[in-house]
């Protein structure tokens, strides 16, 4: 992030990227608790300055740079959450975020469960996730399908710098481990953020939310996929048809009902992301929306993602992902029936 | 499988690399000056968005990249990292392939799939640059595995940076290879740096080579900024590995620029740079070289036109190579037929799987 001089209070126009660093700051005063853990974020402020200036203000307690160890920081981690503690782990990349999966899978996921309530582990994982920049695998992943096939854990993600800003504070105040997969090729969109709103007036973390009403389609994305859908609306505004969008938010909890209520009106689905279809977010969607929905259903749900393929080389990424051409051939398939 | 008691199992030959004589040193030299413009030339094609993603240099590591590789057989193997162009043309990959690697072109080394990081050739035994810190090392441990078990002479060298010796991958291999008396060396190529982390910040023993005595490992720490100092102990490592006592050598030398070329190293005060870029071992090693009599004036501008111009070439090369074809998309995710294998793009023709499940 540019060194952008914001004064903390009042609306302002924020990048995603800002607005995830200006709630941090928020998380970290709120609640002496609070950590900031993981490669390069206090000096540097993370590979995408993220938690830029942080270190500084905050201390080196509070933020902490950790060797190159993935596995380290976040069973760390856990550990400090046993005790009180509420750490927010950043993985530098999605693809980095494996050597720590073992961490993530066996033990913090299971902690609650396997101590019987006993031991609540309130960690944020923070992942950049998603394609777009350029870069080939590793740098480039969608690895949400894991996270949210992994009980115990929630998954969320936001779009917006809004919900950057407050549902970043969420995750960090919920008593429950989250890991919180940031649209790494989104972080310099802008938005407006009301910094005097406390974190109570957002909207709950794990709801979806439709934030373009429509009547002919429903088309469901989060993350990376919403500004595809937002251009997808428009364009096909043009053509006369009025699709109804929705942004997931949260992956593990699924918030499904306002999605089953609009379908129920438009009568058609598409689900866009970026991750492949292959067993993806989507396949859970279409299933749950089949049996919820099926009278309304005036085509088979149609799914927009990425190909059953490792992430392709550099040259090729602009095939795999979701784009405007996508995802307006898959409501005209749901038209076609 | 070898046990933890057996003795190293056979005497493997003696390194065949003979002492740097005036040639190898002038052929250090030249390699340097290749690596070197190879790096500049990448960075610019960056800047000028020719080459995406991310793309590490080995400027400052240049007298590693040619001692090390003149000390390797043709026969054995090299494990890198993501920081692995120089390593690839010195070992032998041609400059246009890697550069056209670079530039996500079909004739690149890795067919465009690899770009900066993920370079891979067999016929070099270049077993390819890893992108997830610490990949490479449990990979090429087993490697050597593979050499003590089908009984050749070879060894196996994996790179890795300073701050990849804090990840569990890089202990779990150190300890299987000390058990299992692998022929492999470990160069830790220490700039000092992990990102912006200091070796101090991220290491509790920050004399890196140590570590190998919680494996009853050899070790040596020496100047990566002399390419006779690490032609001479990869050359003794080796023997060692070959002879079933696997080696931990650390070399140290500067990273001249940021982590990657996005990177401003903002972290890095002035006076740090300015150390950095006095000490740089390409110019200290022509200054040597020159003051032994082996370089003259003329012969440093002639080597320097040859890199420039190979370097060009390459450039030129990978410019006009093509870029991957989509219909390639999905080649390769699996050896072996799979059935009802969806390979379509929607809205595009169906890319048919050959009978043979061979794509062609
Ligand atoms: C598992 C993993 N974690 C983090 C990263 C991001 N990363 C890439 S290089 C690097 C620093 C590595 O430092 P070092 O081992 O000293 O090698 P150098 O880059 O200095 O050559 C980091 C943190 C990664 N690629 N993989
Ligand atoms: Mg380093």
């Amino acid at each position: 992030m540019a060194k952008q001089q914001i004064p903390l209070t009042g609306a302002q126009q924020l990048t995603i990227g800002k607005a995830l660093n200006l709630g941090l700051r928020r998380a970290l005063e709120d609640d002496p608790k609070v950590l900031l853990m993981g490669e390069d974020v206090g000096r540097l402020g993370g590979v995408f300055r993220i938690t830029d200036g942080l270190q500084k203000d905050f201390g080196e307690d509070r933020v902490l740079d950790s060797p190159l160890a993935e596995s380290g920081i976040v069973g760390t981690a856990i550990g400090l959450a046993m005790r009180g503690y509420r750490p927010v782990c950043e993985m530098q990349f999605d693809g980095f975020s494996y050597p720590a999966f073992d961490q993530v899978t066996n033990q913090l996921a299971k902690m609650h469960y396997r101590s019987r309530g006993r031991i609540t582990l309130p960690v944020v994982i923070r992942i950049p996730y998603g394609g777009g920049i350029g870069s080939v695998e590793h740098h480039s992943e969608s690895p949400e399908t894991y996270y949210a096939h992994t009980a115990g854990l929630k998954v969320v993600t936001p779009a917006t710098p809004r919900d950057a800003y407050f549902m970043v504070q969420q995750a960090v105040r919920c008593d429950d481990p989250v890991v919180f997969l940031e649209p790494k090729a989104r972080y310099y969109e802008k938005g407006e953020v009301d910094l005097d709103a406390p974190v109570a007036s957002a909207e709950p973390l794990f709801a979806s939310r439709v934030f373009r009403a429509g009547t002919d389609c429903t088309v469901v994305g989060y993350g990376p996929t919403i500004r595809v859908l937002r251009e997808s609306a428009d364009a096909a505004a043009e053509d006369g048809r009025s699709l109804e969008l929705v942004d997931l938010r949260s992956l593990s909890p699924l918030d499904l009902d306002p999605v089953y209520e609009s379908v129920r009106r438009t009568g058609r689905l598409v689900v866009v992301h970026e991750a492949p279809t292959n067993l993806g977010p989507s396949a859970e969607i279409a299933a749950r929306v089949t049996s919820e929905c099926f009278y309304s259903l005036e085509a088979p749900v149609q799914r927009v993602g990425g190909f059953n393929t490792p992430y392709p080389a550099s040259k090729l990424e602009e095939h795999f992902l979701p784009d405007l051409d996508r995802v307006l051939d898959a409501v005209d398939r749901t038209f076609a029936y | 499988m070898p046990t933890s008691t057996s003795a190293p199992r056979r005497r493997r030959r003696p390194p065949t690399n003979p002492a740097a004589d005036d040639a190898q040193l002038l052929a250090f030299y030249r390699q340097m000056v290749l690596v070197r413009r190879f790096e500049e030339r990448a960075a610019r094609a960056y800047t000028e968005a020719r080459i995406g993603g991310y793309c590490h240099l080995n400027l400052g590591e240049e007298a590693t990249v040619a001692g090390l590789a003149a000390a390797l057989d043709p026969t054995d193997y090299l494990f890198a990292t993501y920081r692995e162009h120089g390593y690839a043309l010195a070992r032998g990959i041609a400059p246009e392939r890697v550069m056209a690697e670079l530039y996500g072109r079909t004739d690149g080394v890795s067919g465009g799939w690899g770009g900066s990081m993920h370079m891979f050739d067999a016929d070099t035994r270049f077993m390819g640059g890893y992108g997830i810190v610490g990949g490479q090392v449990p990979l090429a441990t087993g490697a050597a595995l593979a050499i003590e078990y089908r009984g050749g002479g070879e060894a196996v060298v994996c790179l890795l940076g300073d701050g990849t010796t804090n990840i569990g991958a890089f202990h779990e291999s150190l300890n299987l290879a000390a058990l299992w008396h692998l022929p492999i060396v470990y160069v830790i190529v220490n700039n000092g740096l992990g990102m912006g982390t200091t070796v101090e910040q991220a290491s509790a023993e920050p004399e890196l080579h140590r570590r190998a005595a919680a494996y009853r490992m050899d070790s040596a720490r020496v100047d990566g900024n002399d390419p006779t100092a690490v032609y001479d102990a990869v050359r003794t490592a080796l023997a060692g590995a070959r002879a079933g006592r696997p080696y931990l050598l650390e070399t140290v030398s500067g990273r001249l620029k940021g982590h990657s070329v996005v990177d401003p190293a903002k972290y890095r005060s002035r006076a740090e740079a300015a150390a950095l870029a006095a000490a740089d071992p390409v110019a200290a090693y022509a200054v040597r070289l020159h003051g032994a009599g082996l370089l003259t004036d003329e012969l440093i501008a002639e080597i320097d036109a040859d890199a420039t111009a190979t370097v060009a070439a390459a450039a030129d090369f990978a410019e006009h190579s093509p870029h991957p074809d989509v219909s390639t998309l999905f080649d390769h995710t699996y050896a072996t037929p799979v059935p009802n294998d969806a390979r379509r793009l929607p809205g595009e023709p169906l890319f048919p799987v050959p009978a043979n499940g061979v794509p062609a």
